[in-house]
């Protein structure tokens, strides 16, 4: 996913003499092909990432769009208040780029696990939120980041990641059916994908009919017409996706019933694969499929769809 | 060129009135960056509003509002019966600088944003930026972020002035996060540096004149509350509003500066 997106702003930034790349003093042995295609629009601003998103307002406030680089919660939470008041308060096109979203780090720790990022980015005024679910979304999300005129956060994954669609969403604004299904609707984001996508394909064989959506842009959001029993999954604990969607019901009256499937929120202080912290966080397959059949079981007594 | 001393004491002036109409604080941050402000708006700089190649003034201790407000409207950004709404509801002149105020170019109020903004845009552009920020708010880390930048990147057309009052939020500068010498200290990061008074106006011109070959830090040593002896150098009036009979001994004593 990482690698699909840098080899996207590549291809724009050849073309493109707006787009510059600030990176925090990361992306060794990932970044070096961006660098030498761009020049001095590439700026390795050491590691002081609150100077490097004030310096990438500067920079488009000149007409500039930035990308700003680094990994985990570095780039958001280190410099939220640049972001807040430099970048959105000007609505300035600085466009966030966070590699290792969710658990993606995994035994590197609490640190470098981004689990809260998703909440606080959409609170902010004139941001847009994406978390691409594989890397053929990244390059659609990469598309979508500068063609926003304002501040945009991409939450990324690591690398490696699963291709859940075979070619390039032309659009990634509204969510993408990625199965179709009647039985019940599962959304899905970022890292929570994956996990979402296979556990679908369980139900299937199971004789269940799950409607699959991929949520890659997070907000602003149009879930205009979403309604009947809703699971929602993701690699983030409270106000991200599972949160947005219980927003959405609770603002627009929808008849429909939502089970949120996400990270508890405990900072985990053990060693594991990304994997295996998602399951002990709460994330797996077999929490999506109990999700399902839970709000299932329940329908009968459900005046919902 | 306007004449700059004649635009600093109409625009303290302005200043003691704005805070005791709104009953508001920082007045004291204001008369000591006054002087700065009127030379740089004097017509020394092209900050034309509207042109993408007009130099670019930001000031960082955003605190200090009234002192920018006041000169931008002297000098003919917005008009100067505006200053009478500051602190009243709907008016767009916050308490702290406001990019929505015609001539300003960044929001500031959070202290140690303006130096990031600054070298970003004199990546970005030719055109001279200059930023003022306060003594206090050199305890912030994105100073030192920010002047590493600005020495690594050798922005030669960024000019940083420090109104250095010496008095921030419980007291002296000195005492409460000591800086030792800010001029040695950015000399070491590959800035050029000069200690002016911040009060002269033909020193703050020749400060500025210099041709640059590194980033230019300018220490220019102010008086809190300048003009206004009751005012001067006392820590209360970074807060206290003058009540009817101080603004009017301050109206006479700058009336008669």
């Amino acid at each position: 996913m990482r690698d699909a997106l840098i080899q996207a702003v590549i291809e724009v930034a050849k073309t493109d003499d707006r787009i510059w790349l600030l990176t925090g003093d990361l992306g060794y042995s990932v970044l070096e092909p961006l660098r030498d295609a761009i020049g001095c629009r590439f700026i390795n601003a050491g590691i002081a990432e609150q100077n490097m998103t004030g310096v990438a307002a500067g920079l488009a406030l000149a007409g500039k769009i930035v990308f700003t680089y680094s990994i985990a919660n570095f780039p958001t939470l280190r410099c939220l208040e640049q972001i807040r008041n430099d970048v959105c308060y000007h609505n300035l096109p600085v466009k966030i780029v966070a590699v290792g979203g969710g658990l993606a780090y995994g035994s590197l720790g609490y640190t470098h696990h981004a689990v809260e990022d998703i909440a606080i980015m959409r609170s902010l005024p004139n941001m847009t939120v994406l978390a691409p679910g594989d890397p053929n979304e990244a390059k659609s999300c990469l598309r979508h980041a500068i063609n926003c005129p304002g501040p945009t956060y991409v939450r990324l994954g690591k690398a490696g990641e699963q291709a859940i669609h075979s070619s390039i969403p032309d659009r990634i604004d509204t969510p993408i059916e990625v199965l179709s299904g009647r039985d019940i609707t599962v959304l899905a984001t970022g890292g929570g994908l994956s996990v979402a996508f296979q556990a679908c394909k369980k139900l299937t064989a199971e004789g269940v009919s799950p409607r699959l959506l991929s949520v890659p842009c997070l907000h602003p959001i149009d879930l205009t017409g979403l309604c009947g029993p809703i699971v929602t999954v993701e690699d983030h604990g409270i106000g991200g996706l599972g949160s947005i969607v219980a927003e959405h019901v609770a603002l627009t009256h929808v008849d429909a019933i939502v089970k949120c499937v996400r990270l508890h929120g405990t900072p985990t202080s053990l060693t594991g694969s990304m994997s295996q912290l998602q399951n002990a966080g709460g994330l797996s397959e077999e929490t999506v499929i109990a999700a399902v059949n839970g709000l299932l079981s329940r329908r009968k007594y459900l005046n919902v769809a | 060129m306007i004449n700059s001393v004649d635009l600093a004491r109409t625009a303290r002036l302005h200043a003691v009135k704005m805070v005791h109409r709104a009953k508001a604080s920082h007045i004291g941050s204001a008369l000591s960056m006054i002087d700065i402000l009127a030379v740089l708006y004097s017509g020394i700089l092209d900050t034309q509003p509207g042109r993408d190649d007009r130099d670019r003034i930001i000031v960082s201790k955003g605190h200090a509002a009234v002192g920018l407000y006041a000169i931008l409207a002297e000098t003919g950004f917005f008009p100067v019966e505006e200053l009478d709404s500051y602190g009243q509801p709907g008016s767009r002149l916050l308490g702290h600088v406001s990019h929505h105020v015609p001539g300003v170019e960044v929001s500031t109020g959070s202290l140690g944003h303006g130096m990031p903004i600054a070298c970003g845009l004199a990546l970005a552009i030719k055109q001279c930026v200059v930023c003022i920020v306060g003594d206090g708010e050199l305890n912030e880390g994105t100073t030192w972020e920010s002047a590493l930048f600005a020495g690594k990147h050798s922005l030669t057309n960024l000019t940083v002035i420090v109104d250095h009052n010496r008095l921030q939020g419980y007291g002296d500068v000195d005492e409460i996060l000591g800086l030792g010498s800010i001029s040695k200290k950015f000399a070491q990061f590959g800035w050029s540096t000069v200690e002016i008074d911040g009060h002269n106006h033909d020193q703050i011109r020749n400060a500025l004149a210099t041709n640059q070959t590194r980033p230019n830090l300018i220490i220019a040593h102010t008086v809190k509350g300048k003009g206004v002896d009751f005012m001067e150098g006392s820590l209360d009036w970074h807060y206290k509003s003058p009540n009817t009979e101080e603004l009017a001994n301050a109206c006479r004593q700058l009336e008669a500066a």
